[in-house]
């Protein structure tokens, strides 16, 4: 990244990542998820409108955007738990469109919640179990030979053991699900949809309610998880994590990837910054001479009794609703 | 009132066949709510259309005397039949449902239930079915009372003494009950197992890991299905098939049996049929005990007769506020809001 120009916005910014320029839905080097002409509406409204994106491979990339820019919406699209309008996207160069949920995971797409989704009534390591890929004993009549699965459970088993010492949850091995925090499920999660070894681990929101003391380590396996050869795409509020561990910055807004760019600069981005805090927020009203200033003042002193006024008629009306312009006052407050 | 008499019918109902049968169904339906977490409400539809099944295929084709069969043979491709049907019903069932949310499949097997039910008694049918006649035992017991091995006249001893032919049904209802048991345990602590107990905690979670939720619904739909099917069988070989008795209120006692014993247990649903219906039996000589020696007034043996299905309201009501696991159920599993 020592290449990145300092100024994100500027038209020739390049970045390792990106063939060609950066630019909201660039080209990057080497893509493993293409998406194009995402469309998803909700009645009359649009939740995802996605030109053309793609997600780098082998680098951590974050897709932000204030709340209700239509990121959980393109995380499910792309994951098969929703169906777009229009559009189509492929995964390592395969098209994924139309694919149900479960054999995008079984591609190697696996995904996580941002309301976590632990199975509660099994153990932690019936949990992992769960996760793992192509098990022989998953199919009706084999379950009922134990001879036919036991050896891939046994090395199921062991790497599940592997997992969870890593994300130091191996004590609570034997426990039900039910009974971990709201972090350790975060961090069971993560291992569980570790188990299936897959090329892209998704993670909607992973800091969404945990406790910052658990903050670090989480974001030391989702770094983890790029040491060890994965692409993570994760949706993230948290700006703190968003700059220390990622690679790439995707921002949506209103269903459109407004910009792209590198975490160290893409806060100075003004496609950003208009979409957090709205595109007007900084414009200049012009200087006040003295005169106006007074004026204000003037007026603001003269409002201190009207504003004492009506909120003693207003004590006053709540005790006689006879009068008409209390009584229509009284049921907006109800409602 | 004879006290040892009404002990010894409820005793008698420990080993009785229609124990066994209804314990059948319940397994089957531990296997939907209990492992899966369908809501079936119309388990008492998938007896009816085993019992149909079976008797109808045994009345009209009736291999034996027309094909020359030998009774073994029919009687198997009978249960066969029974089991397709079942299995389609399942299809049937579980095609338009298992994709939307829970309670779909709740609504539609409380009213798949009736449907099965109104159609065998509607009496434009009742040359096949008997209309709400239902069908005669004698009818379609040939084969099976063929196959009895047994010579003598009466075995068992005290409360479980029977003729030839109810403890030849007795042997076989409980081999069948055995039989769901061991295939129960076998799937449930397979990786089989492990998947739709995920779906029942959340489908979703599971659809992430690569797993065809649609497909093990599915499965546990027709498996409990079957088992229902085959429950149906056995309840109408020690009697006639009479379409009332697969009246809601079957699919409810069945219920109670399953939560009773405790849900996604192996042994609740046994455990709970037989103390279900020795309960049933011993309130029921009770109250008319005590009602003929005027114990209840004017109320006469009809409605006294009708108190103990209170009793029964008021005991799953109990259960369900201090033990809602069950006998069996893990009391772990509830200390946590699920």
């Amino acid at each position: 990244m020592s290449e990145t120009t300092t100024d994100g916005t500027a038209p020739t910014a390049t970045h390792p990542l990106v063939d060609g320029e950066v630019a909201p839905g660039c080209k990057k080097v080497d893509p493993i998820v293409v998406a194009d002409g995402v469309i998803r509406q909700f009645g009359g409204l649009t939740a995802v409108d996605v030109e053309h994106v793609e997600i780098p491979r082998g680098a951590i990339t974050a897709l932000i955007g204030p709340n209700g820019a239509g990121k959980t919406t393109f995380f499910n699209l792309l994951t098969g738990f929703d169906r777009p309008n229009k559009g189509s996207w492929s995964f390592e160069g395969q098209s994924l469109a139309h694919v149900p949920s479960h054999k995008v995971a079984r591609r190697g797409m696996v995904r996580t919640f941002q309301l976590t989704k632990s199975l509660g009534r099994l153990t932690v390591l019936q949990n992992m179990l769960l996760g793992a890929r192509d098990q022989r004993g998953e199919s009706f009549f084999a379950a009922l030979v134990r001879p036919l699965w036991r050896a891939q459970e046994q090395s199921n088993t062991e790497k599940a053991d592997s997992l969870l010492a890593r994300f130091k949850l191996d004590t609570k091995r034997e426990d039900y699900a039910a009974s971990l925090s709201g972090g350790q499920r975060k961090l069971l999660e993560m291992a569980r949809a570790l188990m299936s070894d897959p090329t892209l681990v998704m993670l909607d929101e992973p800091m969404a309610g945990v406790n910052p003391a658990l903050t670090q380590s989480l974001l030391d396996h989702v770094k983890g998880l790029k040491d060890d050869g994965m692409t993570v795409l994760f949706v993230e509020h948290d700006m703190h994590m968003v700059r220390h561990i990622s690679d790439w910055v995707i921002v949506m807004a209103e269903g459109r990837i407004v910009a792209e760019g590198p975490p160290e600069t893409i806060m100075q981005n003004q496609a950003v910054v208009d979409a957090y805090l709205g595109a007007h927020h900084d414009t200049d009203l012009g200087t006040l001479t003295n005169q106006q200033v007074a004026q204000i003042h003037e007026a603001a002193e003269e409002e201190v009794p009207v504003g004492l006024e009506a909120s003693a008629t207003e004590t006053t009306t709540t005790d006689a609703p006879a009068e008409p312009g209390a009584t229509a006052h009284d049921e907006e407050g109800k409602r | 009132m004879d006290f040892l008499t009404i002990l010894n019918n409820s005793a008698a109902e420990i080993l009785s066949p229609s124990t066994a049968a209804f314990a059948l169904a319940t397994i089957g339906l531990n296997v939907h709510f209990g492992y899966s977490g369908l809501l079936n409400f119309g388990q008492a539809a998938f007896m009816a259309v085993g019992a149909y099944a079976f008797a109808i295929f045994t009345m009209q084709v009736d291999p034996t005397a027309t094909l020359g069969w030998p009774m073994w043979l029919s009687f198997v491709v009978a249960v066969l039949v029974a089991i397709v049907a079942a299995v389609a019903f399942a299809l049937v069932l579980g095609i338009p449902t298992l994709r939307l949310r829970g309670d779909y499949l709740a609504i539609v097997t409380i009213a798949a239930a009736e449907i099965i039910r109104f159609t065998v008694r509607t009496s434009d049918y009742s040359a096949v079915t008997g209309g709400s006649q239902g069908l005669r035992g004698q009818d379609y017991k040939g084969d099976i009372t063929g196959l009895n091995p047994l010579t003598g006249t009466t075995y068992g001893f005290g409360p479980w003494t029977g003729t030839a032919y109810d403890t030849w049904i007795r042997i076989l209802a409980w081999t069948l009950v055995v039989v769901a048991l061991i295939l129960v345990w076998l799937l449930m602590r397979s990786p089989w197992g492990r998947v739709i107990k995920g779906i029942r905690e959340d489908e979703d979670a599971v659809r992430s890991l690569g797993k065809n939720v649609y497909s093990y619904k599915m499965q546990a739909l027709v498996l409990g299905g079957v088992l229902g099917g085959l429950a149906g069988i056995m309840y109408v070989l020690p009697r006639a098939v009479q379409p009332d008795n697969f009246a809601t209120a079957m699919t409810f006692y069945i219920w109670t049996a399953l939560l009773l014993g405790g849900a996604a247990t192996v042994f609740g649903p046994l455990l709970g049929s037989i103390l279900f219906w020795v309960l049933l039996a011993f309130t029921g000589g009770m109250l008319s005990g005590l009602q003929q020696i005027g114990a209840f007034g004017d109320m006469s043996g009809t409605q006294a007769g009708q108190l103990r299905f209170v009793l029964v309201g008021v005991a799953l009501m109990l259960l369900v506020i201090f033990r809602p696991q069950g006998i069996l159920g893990n009391k772990k599993e509830l200390s946590f809001h699920v």
